[in-house]
């Protein structure tokens, strides 16, 4: 499985942010996008997600699951927890285990259950708090077990690591290892440096 | 019910019964609206008789859009839209999941208090029954179409009065068959299943029309 983008550009409010970018990715694989502020890293994670409409070009996820389209391949982690502070913890994880599944099935995709997600990030003991008396790190993290529960090939992360403290951050080291081990993809928009061992580069320059 | 409906239902309808959700704010403010109107018009018990079903459906229909904006724009404001949008589950069968939650949680309330609130109005009990009824029948079309206003105005800041402009206009059919069913109860020899028919053929159409347009508007909001 691989996911290919050919071609690529993309309008926000009339501004071309990038034109004809492409990237090809192979399962296993990770892909840092690094660039300077507000040179496209997030728009280009929204628009492999399908959320934002490429002006031209196209994604799509190559011996995939041929009746979903590419952005039903990923998993999109955004600057935004997608969390109900109304709701707990657990529920907030339950809500998105059985609103997104199922996701992928086969033998190296293992979905953990909401439980067992919390425990890997070192949540647990949050579980049944309403979401809106979590910390910055543990919304993150809260947001972070929708990925865990759901399997899907391609996860798709903008910051992965803000907010999150030094512990927090190994684990999810861990965590995208294991990720990439089973055969996934993730592509990251960051700033840091992505704790992987082995990870390919997009630089974003802003054009000319 | 497939799953992922269930959870998103029962999901709308917590968030609805619990701190900020809309469900209380909308029966104090119809339960406000209610008790204001005979301090308003006097004790003029025939006349109180005569405008109530109307005042109980204006009522319900301004507490209705009270509470649509937040229908979509909170689940854009923290990311679950996004999330939504590209599950790649129908948007017009979660459109419409999400507005039978909402009625649920804000609508049926409405429903429940109409009988009580119908006392301080002077309706004798078939015509609170009929009121009762016509309401039943006709606030989900309310929400329904003013889910269309809630979808279009998603991406803007205080949308709210933008919404009820938007909505009110096609909210008219339906107000205008929810009373003259309510009063044709009461007065012979006018029927009253003409009207009440009416009432539900329009709640059926805007189950059709409402998710549909409100998905379109959704679609477009992404960026």
């Amino acid at each position: 499985m691989r996911l290919v983008a050919e071609n690529l550009s993309c309008e926000r409010g009339g501004r071309r942010v990038f034109s004809d970018l492409a990237l090809t990715l192979e399962a296993g694989r990770a892909l840092a996008v690094t660039g300077p502020n507000g040179v496209g890293k997030s728009s280009l994670l929204r628009v492999l997600a399908g959320l934002v409409q490429p002006a031209s070009g196209e994604v799509r996820v190559e011996d995939g699951d041929p009746e979903l389209s590419a952005g039903e391949h990923c998993h999109y982690y955004g600057h935004l927890d997608a969390l109900k502070p109304a709701l707990t913890v657990l529920e907030n994880l339950a809500f998105w285990t059985a609103f997104l599944a199922p996701g992928r099935t086969g033998a190296q995709w293992q979905p953990m259950t909401p439980i067992e997600a919390l425990e890997a990030l070192g949540i647990d003991h949050a579980g049944d708090l309403p979401a809106a008396y979590l910390s910055a790190g543990q919304r993150r993290r809260l947001a972070l077990a929708r990925l865990l529960v759901v399997a899907r090939p391609v996860w798709l992360l903008d910051e992965p690591t803000s907010a999150l403290d030094a512990a927090s951050e190994a684990r999810l080291g861990q965590l995208m290892s294991a990720h990439l081990a089973a055969g996934g993809m993730i592509v990251a928009a960051t700033h840091q440096k992505m704790p992987l061992a082995d990870v390919g580069t997009l630089r974003l320059e802003a054009p000319a | 019910m497939s799953g992922w409906m269930g959870a998103l239902f029962l999901r709308e309808l917590r968030l609805s019964l619990r701190v900020g959700g809309g469900a209380l704010i909308g029966v104090l403010f119809f339960l406000a609206v209610i008790t204001v109107i005979p301090f308003g018009v006097g004790p003029d018990l025939n006349l109180l008789a005569l405008i109530g079903p109307a005042v109980l459906w204006i009522g319900a229909l301004l507490a209705t859009l009270l509470g649509l904006d937040r229908l979509f724009q909170a689940d854009r404001d923290d990311g679950s839209l996004d999330l939504m949008l590209m599950s790649g589950r129908p948007l017009e069968v979660l459109v419409l999941v999400k507005c039978l939650a909402h009625w649920a949680g804000t609508g049926l309330p409405l429903v429940l208090a109409a009988p009580v609130l119908s006392i301080f109005l002077n309706l004798e009990p078939l015509a609170i029954g009929a009121v009762a009824l016509t309401l039943l029948a006709g606030t989900p079309a309310l929400t329904l179409i003013g889910a269309i206003g809630a979808a279009l105005t998603v991406s803007l800041r205080r949308g709210g009065l933008l919404l009820a402009v938007l909505v009110v206009p096609f909210s008219i059919p339906v107000l205008i068959f929810g009373v003259s069913a309510s009063g044709a109860a009461v007065t012979e020899p006018t029927p009253f299943m003409t009207p009440f028919l009416l009432l539900c053929a329009l709640t059926l159409i805007s189950a059709v029309v409402g998710p549909v347009a409100a998905a379109m508007a959704l679609r477009f909001s992404s960026d």
